[in-house]
């Protein structure tokens, strides 16, 4: 609840304003029975039309004032809600676009978004909600109480022992609609993720005919679903009816005890009757709050899950030189006695933190440098740390232990954005977004439109993009699906060229290319970025082969560095690849 | 920046989402007439309480030492039998509604799942996975949400209203004419608001599911935004969604919360006009004193749920804009049916013939113009040409993702469109360059195409894929639980996964677009030994860039610009000097 009421102490006043304006209309929608009353009570009687009409008129006032109050208070809570949802959003998105690689996988994609929309949703709705109901009830309720009270304040206590009933009822309500609501959200994560992957993976689930399998899947997060929805439903249903209760039996205890004190003569039986009308308003009041109460529930569930995403610490953070390693080199990239494992060291062995593999080493005292405009290579079997040497240069994730430096620095020490800018990458699965071919390829930086049409030619795109009749603002389908895989790849190097990047990361980024247009992509990017440093991974020994140096990679150890003649000559496994790719030539 | 391009179709008329939801609880009618029924017995034993009450302090009305403290205690245990079981039937009803609205909702998410299983895989090239799960998410949510706390309200209150207009009419006719005159006027206002609010309530739902397929978007591809600095450009178009979104909430929310104030207004007024005209008649001596003050009791029990309605009424509507997305999803072409007496393609031979092929996935833009050719069972064919070509196209065709426009595709002789789709595609093995896994254990995912695969055969096909030591490293091997997007396995290894996948799908057909594209060369080398051994007699379609791959095959395609520009075998080809030659030859440069 903290955590909502933090983006709303920003529009207090508002909606001390809007409250003020509730109450008003709350006092004034009481007053219309009283005047309704005091025409059948005391102007019919006394047969003066002129007095009947006045209050007639009264009446039709006071119901045209509480319109226009209850009007304005509702909007106002709207417009609340919409600027505290808004901001709340917004803080969360942006702290998930900023989550580290690490952090997004801990709470899974499919539970950030839902938490991105459906408990937004519910904390929306508490928030617009809560700031018209807390005011009626409250006042029904106090209101009934102070009036009870000061009529025969010993009835009145009769109501004080049902207080702890009432008391009971709401610490349950929250204690448990909490996790309960939290178990439907979860349940909705699941429901969310499979949709997703049959989403993603429709052909092959179509291909292999798993319909039916995927329906039976589906029905059962489905049924998960409904059971805990319908649980918490139930739960949070009990506590309206149970309270009506508890207070209507303390209502009966009161006229015993009133005909007691009659029999007495301690009290009069006009008393018990008028205590009938103002327990009635008690009731409502209790049953207003209970609604609150429910509603907060729920609202507190997502905003705990809303809160575990929007409050995860930035990381990683830049580290101040002193703290910093140092290197004498000043070469593009400088990786010295690095290793690394995905599994975080601070996390006790058992954790899963992804697939859960043990603390194996990704990558095992690797070292080596990169000079300015020189390029490299790295090719090695699957799973063998390639992508990983990426990962640590561009601090997605930090060495276990050893230093990477990019121009000299240790990579710790930049600001995030300020490392990456120098970067023009294409990894693995790289995305195109549901955008024009140039703003995928500009992607928010000022690329001229020259720089761009060159990219464009050097990643050999020209021809294809060229064929749309709109060029280069021809839209890409979501996840560019409207393109073929080769000329994804195009698009994604164009991207990387674009902005004349210091140091351009190919990781397996052309293996959708033919072998003339890797070629020729090649041929471009030697001519037209001598003074770019080059890292191309790939399986194809062609695409590496004619770049400076070249790192063969096992199980994240370093079997063989140098020149494509060199390891010809001191790496068996080099020698096997070329045999087998290159065969008879 | 221009949204992704919307193509789902036109919702259909309104109103008929009023009814489509309403035959949701068609099956429950029973259910929801019994919750009527329970309804009015706890409307009528919630009235006993009070006048029971009342006579028991009748009862102690007698004055000091002179109460009849048996009347009383009777009158009071009657009264606590009346509000135990009027407060007992509540829950009831409130339970049972519940599983109603609950039940309801169950349904709808499974027609929405059952329906994507359904529709055309082109279908999910244009609409954004988000906006497809927002009306899952959120539109369903918020139909059962109405369903659950609105319906019982509406029904409770039906029947006091109604009660109470009985009595109205049976104290005063005349004074009846009072309540009876706001009421068309309320049933005009509610219609002008429908129509107001309607539509903005669709935005609502619009603009939520568009800011869900934005952020779906955006999230998926949070490396590359990361790695590009391109967040502040990304929360910029983000905050854009979000206002949008957080406006289009505002305005439908701005008009549907003004309904609720406004009908009890009205009620309010006809409350002041009983008065004036009630005492007017009662000073014309038409009615009595007592007769106003009855009347006026109960047209207090029947404008009070009435005002209940009325706030209400804004989320009956924005659950009504909420369903029509529902069914907007629901009523999306399917697949074409199987033809009647479909053959069901068993044990199939595996010869293909693709003749006078023509398609384009516009019916403007023609990608394959005339394509023919043949494999025979059990051979070896590669398809090979520059990106964009059409090879993977000719694969959509095979598998029947897509129908040509002219032409005809046969396996086994017969034209695929004369098989059911299930049987044909069960006759292909695929692998896809976009490798697909899902959260699961290791086993679950490559038993994935066959049911009650054993843990051997699943190892055997791991071996043979060449991910078994991989996967005995990870520390619960085959039941190691791989994330949704497959987490931080490498794409290479994804790949290997998948043809493990396929290598236990024991079909006589099996095709490879580009499966080993991300696996070294060392292990290409021995998965595809291994699958030569498990492909010796199906036909294999084999696209493939790494020319190494395909030196084998039995006929080599060569495509380009959606037509076969030579074909042959390597030797051939190379002989031939041709378009095949120049890319096989460009690899040294």
């Amino acid at each position: 609840m903290q955590f909502i009421f933090r983006y709303m102490r920003k529009y207090r006043r508002m909606i001390a304003f809007g409250v003020f304006i509730k109450f008003l209309a709350t006092l004034s929608e009481l007053l219309i029975p009283y005047v309704l009353e005091y025409i059948i009570d005391y102007a019919a009687p006394s047969k003066n039309l002129s007095i009947v009409l006045l209050s007639g008129t009264a009446m039709l006032l006071l119901a045209l004032t509480v319109r226009f109050l209850n009007v304005k208070a509702n909007r106002n809570a709207v417009k609340v809600a919409k600027l505290c949802i808004y901001e709340v959003r917004r803080d969360l998105f942006h702290t998930s676009i900023n989550l580290s690689g690490r952090q997004t996988d801990g709470f899974g994609l499919p539970s950030i978004t839902s938490r991105m929309t459906s408990d937004t949703y519910n904390v929306q709705g508490f928030i617009q909600s809560s700031q018209t109901l807390v005011v009626r009830a409250p006042i029904l309720l106090f209101g009934g109480i102070v009036v009870t009270m000061t009529m025969d304040t010993g009835l009145a206590g009769v109501l004080c022992i049902m207080a702890p009933v009432m008391i009971a009822i709401i610490v349950f309500v929250s204690r448990r609609g909490v996790p309960l609501y939290d178990k439907v959200q979860q349940g909705m994560d699941s429901i969310v993720r499979i949709m997703r992957e049959n989403i993603t993976g429709i052909k092959v689930v179509k291909a292999l005919s798993k319909e039916d399998y995927e329906r039976r899947r589906y029905s059962e997060a489905n049924e998960t679903l409904a059971r805990r929805d319908r649980k918490a439903g139930i739960v949070m249903a009990l506590p309206g009816p149970i309270m009506s209760l508890a207070l209507n039996l303390g209502l009966t205890v009161v006229v015993v005890v009133g005909a007691y004190r009659v029999n007495a003569g301690r009290t009069l039986p006009g008393v018990i009757l008028a205590f009938l009308t103002y327990f009635n308003m008690i009731l409502m009041g209790v049953l207003g709050l209970n609604r609150v109460f429910m509603m907060a529930s729920k609202a507190n569930a997502s905003a705990k899950r809303i809160q575990a995403v929007s409050d995860s610490p930035a990381e990683p953070v830049a580290v101040s030189e002193e703290d910093a390693a140092a290197t004498g080199s000043s070469d593009a990239v400088v990786f010295d006695n690095v290793s690394f494992s995905y599994v975080d060291p601070s996390e006790p062995e058992d954790s899963s933190g992804f697939a859960g593999e043990k603390r194996r080493m990704s990558l095992d005292s690797v070292s080596f440098s990169i000079p300015r405009g020189g390029s490299l290579g790295i090719i090695g079997p699957t799973g063998s740390g390639k992508t990983t040497m990426i990962n640590l240069m561009m601090r997605f994730y930090d060495a276990t232990s050893g230093h990477v430096f990019i121009d000299g620095k240790d990579v710790r020490t930049y600001q995030l954005d300020d490392l990456r800018r120098k970067f023009g990458v294409v990894f693995q699965n790289d995305v195109i977004f549901a955008d024009t071919i140039s703003e995928n390829i500009s992607f928010g930086r000022d690329v001229s439109g020259e720089r761009m049409q060159q990219a464009v030619s050097d990643a050999m795109a020209t021809d294809f993009i060229g064929d749309y009749d709109d060029g280069l603002e021809h839209m890409a389908e979501i996840h560019g699906s409207n393109f073929s895989g080769g000329q994804k790849q195009r698009i994604l190097i164009s991207r990387a060229l674009a902005a004349r990047p210091e140091i351009l990361v190919l990781d397996d980024s052309s293996s959708a290319l033919d072998y003339r247009t890797d070629a020729s992509l090649r041929k471009a990017v030697n001519t037209n970025y001598a003074g770019t440093t080059t890292i191309i991974i790939a399986q194809r020994i062609s695409s590496i082969m004619n770049l400076d140096r070249i790192i063969v990679l096992d199980e994240g150890h370093v079997i063989g560095y140098g020149s494509h003649d060199e390891l010809l000559q001191t790496c068996p496994q080099y020698r096997e690849i070329r045999d087998i790719q290159m065969g008879d030539c | 920046m221009p949204g992704p391009p919307k193509v789902m179709k036109k919702p259909k008329d309104s109103r008929k989402a009023l009814r489509r939801v309403l035959s949701y609880m068609g099956p429950f009618r029973f259910v929801i007439l019994l919750v009527l029924v329970l309804s009015f017995c706890s409307n009528l034993l919630a009235l006993q309480g009070p006048r029971l009450a009342g006579s028991a302090i009748n009862e102690a009305a007698a004055g000091a030492g002179l109460v009849n403290f048996d009347a009383v205690f009777y009158y009071a245990r009657r009264m606590l039998l009346c509000y135990a079981a009027s407060s007992l039937i509540n829950i009831c009803i409130n339970v049972t509604m519940m599983y109603v609205s609950k039940g309801i909702a169950k349904r709808m998410r499974a027609d929405v799942f059952s329906k994507l299983m359904k529709i055309p895989v082109g279908f999910y090239h244009r609409n954004a996975a988000g906006d497809i799960i927002s009306r899952v998410s959120y539109d369903i949510d918020v139909v059962s949400t109405c369903l659950a706390t609105d319906v019982v309200a509406i029904l409770t209150c039906t029947v006091s209203v109604v009660g109470s207009l009985i009595m109205m009419v049976r104290i005063s006719p005349l004074m009846s004419l009072m309540v009876l005159v706001t009421i068309p006027v309320s049933v005009i206002f509610t219609i002008r608001m429908r129509k107001k609010t309607q539509p903005k309530y669709s935005r609502r739902s619009k603009c939520y599911g568009a800011m869900n397929g934005f952020v779906e978007e955006m999230l998926s591809g949070q490396k590359t935004i990361q790695a590009y600095a391109y967040e502040h450009k990304v929360e910029e178009r983000f905050d854009e969604v979000n206002s949008t979104a957080a406006d289009a909430y505002y305005e439908a929310d701005y008009w549907g919360i003004s309904i609720g104030p406004t009908m009890g207004c009205i009620n309010n007024i006809s409350l002041g006009l009983i008065g004036v005209f009630g005492a007017v008649l009662y000073m014309n001596g038409i009615v009595g004193l007592g007769q106003i003050s009855s009347f006026i009791l109960y047209s207090r029990k029947f404008s009070g749920p009435i005002n209940e309605i009325s706030n209400i009424f804004n989320e009956i509507f924005s659950a009504l804009a909420a369903s029509e997305r529902v069914f907007e999803l629901l009523d999306q072409d399917e697949e074409p049916a199987d033809r009647p007496q479909a053959l069901v393609l068993e044990n199939a031979r595996g010869d293909v013939e693709l003749e006078h092929v023509v398609f384009g996935y516009l019916p403007e833009k023609i990608v394959i113009h005339d394509l023919s050719m043949k494999a025979d069972s059990g051979k070896l064919i590669a398809i090979v040409g520059p990106t964009g070509a059409g090879k993977t196209t000719i694969i959509s065709l095979l598998m029947r993702f897509y129908d040509p426009i002219s032409g005809s595709i046969r396996v086994d002789g017969n034209d695929i469109r004369d098989y059911t789709r299930g049987s044909l595609r069960g006759a292909f093995a695929m692998v896809l360059q976009d490798t697909w896994v899902f959260r699961g254990t290791i086993f679950e995912n490559i038993a994935y195409g066959k049911e009650n695969a054993t843990m051997d055969e699943v190892v055997a096909a791991a071996k043979a894929a060449h991910i078994h030591p991989y996967i005995m490293r990870l520390p619960e091997g085959y039941n190691t639980v791989i994330s949704e997007d497959g987490g931080n396995i490498s794409k290479g290894q994804k790949q290997l996964l998948t043809i493990a996948r396929a290598m236990l799908y024991d079909t006589s057909m099996l095709i490879l677009d580009e499966a080993t594209s991300n696996v070294d060369t060392g292990t290409e080398m021995q998965i595809q030994k291994a699958m030569r051994a498990l492909m010796s007699d199906r036909t294999c379609f084999v696209i493939a860039h790494r020319l190494s791959t395909i030196r084998n095959a039995d006929n080599i395609l060569v495509i380009d610009g959606g037509d076969v520009v030579e074909q042959g075998t390597h030797e051939s080809l190379m002989a031939a000097r041709g378009f095949y030659y120049r890319l096989y030859s460009s690899q040294f440069e």
